[in-house]
C-alpha cells in the first residue's frame, strides 16, 4: 500500500487491461513482507507511485535533467535518474535504469528469469520493463552504489552483459526468424547475435557522433520494424521464384484452408475469393488465376509478402534467399523522421558475415569522420548526398535505390566526367562572344 | 546541492559528482578526485595530457570535444583513454577536468 493516497493512479486499476498500477502495488507489498536483505530502499515502489501521482496532479515530470551514472570500463548501459523532490520521496531519490542485453528474439528459460529477478529484487526496485523499445531488458530503478554490484553479479553469475546507451552501437534486435517462422529468409537471430558479439567495443564505449542501431527482419513483413527504427536495417528477401503448391491453392479456394491462417476469423468476410483477396491486391499485378492454377510472373514480383501472408500453406519464399540492406531511419529530431533507404538490394547473409561487416565498417568510418556532433547517419546522408554515400559503400547506383528520378535539374557533375574540366579563361570566351 | 570534500576543501557537485563551480577547479581537485573515478595513485603525464586538452578545448569552444576529435588530437586511442579513465572520457576525464555534465541521450 502506498503511504500517501493515489486517487488518480487507483482509477487505472479498473478495466480489463493488465494494470501497471496494480502490479507496482503488488511489488510494493511484496517488499514490505519479504525477508530478503534488500539493498535498494524498501519503500522504492511506494515512492515511485507517489511521484507518479504527483506528476499526474501537476501534469509535469518530476525527474531531474539528465544524470550520468555507469560502471567502470563502459561508457554506457546505465541511464542515471534523480527525482527532483528527494526530501519528499527519499526511497526513489536516485532511480537509475540498467539496460541488459536481451537474447535474440527474447527466448528465455524460467531458470534465467528467476536468477535475474532474484538479483533485481535484492539490488534494485523489483520493477522492470520487458523490454525497452530497442530490445534490452530494462531494470528500472536502483541506487548509484548498487550499479557495480548488479553489474558484477550479472557478469559473474548470470554470464550476462549490459546493453548500449549513449553515442554507441545500441543493442541490436531481431524478429523471431527461423526459430518459429516459415517466412524467414535468413537466420536473424544468429546474425543479430554474431554482430552483437563482433561489435562489443562499439556497443559499450561511445565513439560515434551519435547513436547507431542495427535491426534484423527475416522478411519484408518487418516484425521488428527495422525499416523505421534502425540506422541499418537488414530485411530478408529472395531473388528466385515463389514456390507454389497448386494443390494447397485449391484447398484455399475450396475453403479447406483459412486465408491468412485465420487472422480475420473474428468477422464474417464471406468465402475466400482468391481473385479479390490475392490477385487483385497484388501491387505489381503479376499474378493470375485461371480457376485451376495460380501463376506468378516472378520477374515482376516485388516480394511484398501479401500473397504468401494470405496463403501461407500454398506459397513459400524462394530458395535463393538473402537480405536487402537499408540505411538511415530515424525519429524526427533534428531534420525530420526518416525510413531506411534501400542501399544494397540483395546480399547473402551467411556466417561469418564478412560482406556485411565490411559494409558496416565502411559506413562507420565515413560517418565517424564526417558526422557532426549528434548527427544521425540518415541526416549525414541527406547533408552529403546519397551519391556520396554510395561512393563510401563502394557500390554502383541502381534504379532500385530510388522511388523516382529527381524532378529538379540541379545536377552536380564531377570535373573528371566533363571534357575540358572547370578551368576556363574568360578571354577565350570573349574571342567568340563580344561583351 | 551535495558537497564533496577533496583534499580538505569542499566543492559543490551535482548528484553525479560533476563540479558545479567551474572556476574552483584546480589540479589538486583533479588529483583528489581521481580515486573516486577508479584511478589509483598519482595522475600520470598521460592523464594530464587528456585533462589539459579537454580544458583547453572547453575554454576555446565552450563544449567538450567529440570523442574522435579527442583521440585524434591527443594521439590516445579510445582503449587507452579507458585504461587511463575507467569510467570513460565523458564520465571520467571530463569530470576530473571540471567540465559540466554531458547531456542528451545517454
Amino acid at each position: 500500500m502506498a503511504k500517501r493516497k493515489t486517487p488518480m493512479l487507483d482509477e487505472l486499476e479498473n478495466g480489463k487491461w493488465p494494470s501497471f498500477i496494480s502490479d507496482i502495488k503488488q511489488e510494493a507489498e511484496a517488499r514490505e513482507k519479504t525477508n530478503v536483505d534488500l539493498q535498494a530502499p524498501k519503500e522504492v515502489c511506494n515512492d515511485l507511485l507517489d511521484i507518479l501521482e504527483l506528476s499526474y496532479k501537476d501534469r509535469e515530470g518530476h525527474w531531474k535533467h539528465g544524470g550520468v551514472a555507469g560502471v567502470f570500463g563502459y561508457g554506457g548501459g546505465v541511464i542515471g535518474r534523480y527525482c527532483d523532490q528527494p526530501e519528499q520521496f527519499p526511497a526513489a531519490k536516485d532511480f537509475h535504469t540498467l539496460r541488459v542485453n536481451q537474447p535474440s528474439s527474447y527466448f528465455y528459460k524460467t531458470e534465467y528469469l528467476r536468477q535475474l529477478c532474484e538479483l533485481w529484487e535484492r539490488r534494485g526496485s523489483g520493477l522492470t520493463n520487458m523490454h525497452g523499445s530497442t530490445g534490452d531488458i530494462i531494470l528500472l530503478g536502483t541506487t548509484t552504489p548498487q550499479l557495480e554490484e548488479v553489474f558484477w553479479e550479472l557478469t559473474h553469475n548470470l554470464k550476462q552483459d549490459l546493453g548500449g546507451s549513449g553515442s554507441v552501437l545500441r543493442s541490436p534486435n531481431c524478429c523471431i526468424g527461423k526459430a518459429r517462422c516459415e517466412f524467414a529468409c535468413y537466420d536473424t537471430q544468429q546474425a543479430c547475435r554474431a554482430l552483437t558479439m563482433e561489435y562489443q567495443d562499439e556497443l559499450h564505449r561511445p565513439a560515434f557522433p551519435y547513436k547507431f542501431k542495427f535491426k534484423f527482419d527475416g522478411c519484408p513483413n518487418g516484425c521488428v520494424a527495422s525499416i523505421a527504427r534502425a540506422d541499418m536495417s537488414v530485411i530478408g528477401t529472395w531473388r528466385d521464384d515463389i514456390r507454389i503448391d497448386q494443390k494447397a491453392v485449391q484447398a484455399y479456394v475450396g475453403g479447406e484452408f483459412k486465408p491468412d491462417a485465420g487472422a480475420h476469423a473474428g468477422r464474417d468476410w464471406g468465402p475466400f475469393d482468391i481473385e479479390k483477396e490475392v490477385i487483385d491486391l497484388c501491387p505489381t499485378h503479376c499474378m493470375a488465376w485461371n480457376g485451376e492454377k495460380l501463376g506468378i510472373n516472378n520477374r515482376e514480383c516485388n516480394r511484398c509478402m501479401h500473397c504468401i501472408n494470405t496463403m501461407p500453406r500454398a506459397l513459400r519464399i524462394g530458395e535463393d534467399t538473402g537480405a536487402s540492406i537499408l540505411f538511415g531511419a530515424k525519429a524526427p529530431i533534428l531534420e525530420g523522421a526518416q525510413l531506411g533507404t534501400l542501399t544494397i538490394p540483395f546480399m547473402k547473409i551467411e556466417e561469418p558475415y564478412d560482406e556485411l561487416k565490411g559494409l558496416i565498417e565502411k559506413v562507420w568510418d565515413w560517418w565517424s569522420e564526417e558526422g557532426r556532433n549528434r548527427e544521425r547517419l540518415g541526416e549525414l546522408i541527406q547533408r552529403m548526398g546519397f551519391a556520396k554515400f554510395l561512393e563510401v559503400c563502394e557500390i554502383k547506383a541502381d534504379p532500385r535505390m530510388i522511388r523516382e528520378p529527381r524532378s529538379n535539374p540541379y545536377i552536380f557533375w564531377k570535373e573528371t566526367d566533363v571534357p575540358g574540366g572547370w578551368e576556363r579563361d574568360i578571354k577565350d570566351f570573349r574571342k567568340k562572344h563580344q561583351k | 546541492m551535495p558537497q564533496l570534500e577533496v583534499e580538505g576543501k569542499a566543492y559543490e557537485v551535482d548528484e553525479d559528482g560533476f563540479l558545479q563551480e567551474l572556476d574552483k577547479w584546480s589540479r589538486d581537485f583533479a588529483q583528489g578526485y581521481a580515486a573516486i573515478e577508479g584511478i589509483e595513485g598519482v595522475l600520470t603525464e598521460e592523464h594530464w595530457k587528456l585533462i589539459d586538452y579537454i580544458r583547453n578545448y572547453y575554454t576555446q569552444f565552450g563544449i567538450a570535444p567529440m570523442i574522435r576529435k579527442m583521440c585524434k588530437d591527443t594521439g590516445l586511442s579510445l582503449k587507452q583513454i579507458y585504461e587511463l579513465f575507467p569510467s570513460g572520457p565523458a564520465k571520467g576525464a571530463c569530470k576530473l577536468a571540471g567540465l559540466s555534465k554531458p547531456t542528451g541521450c545517454v
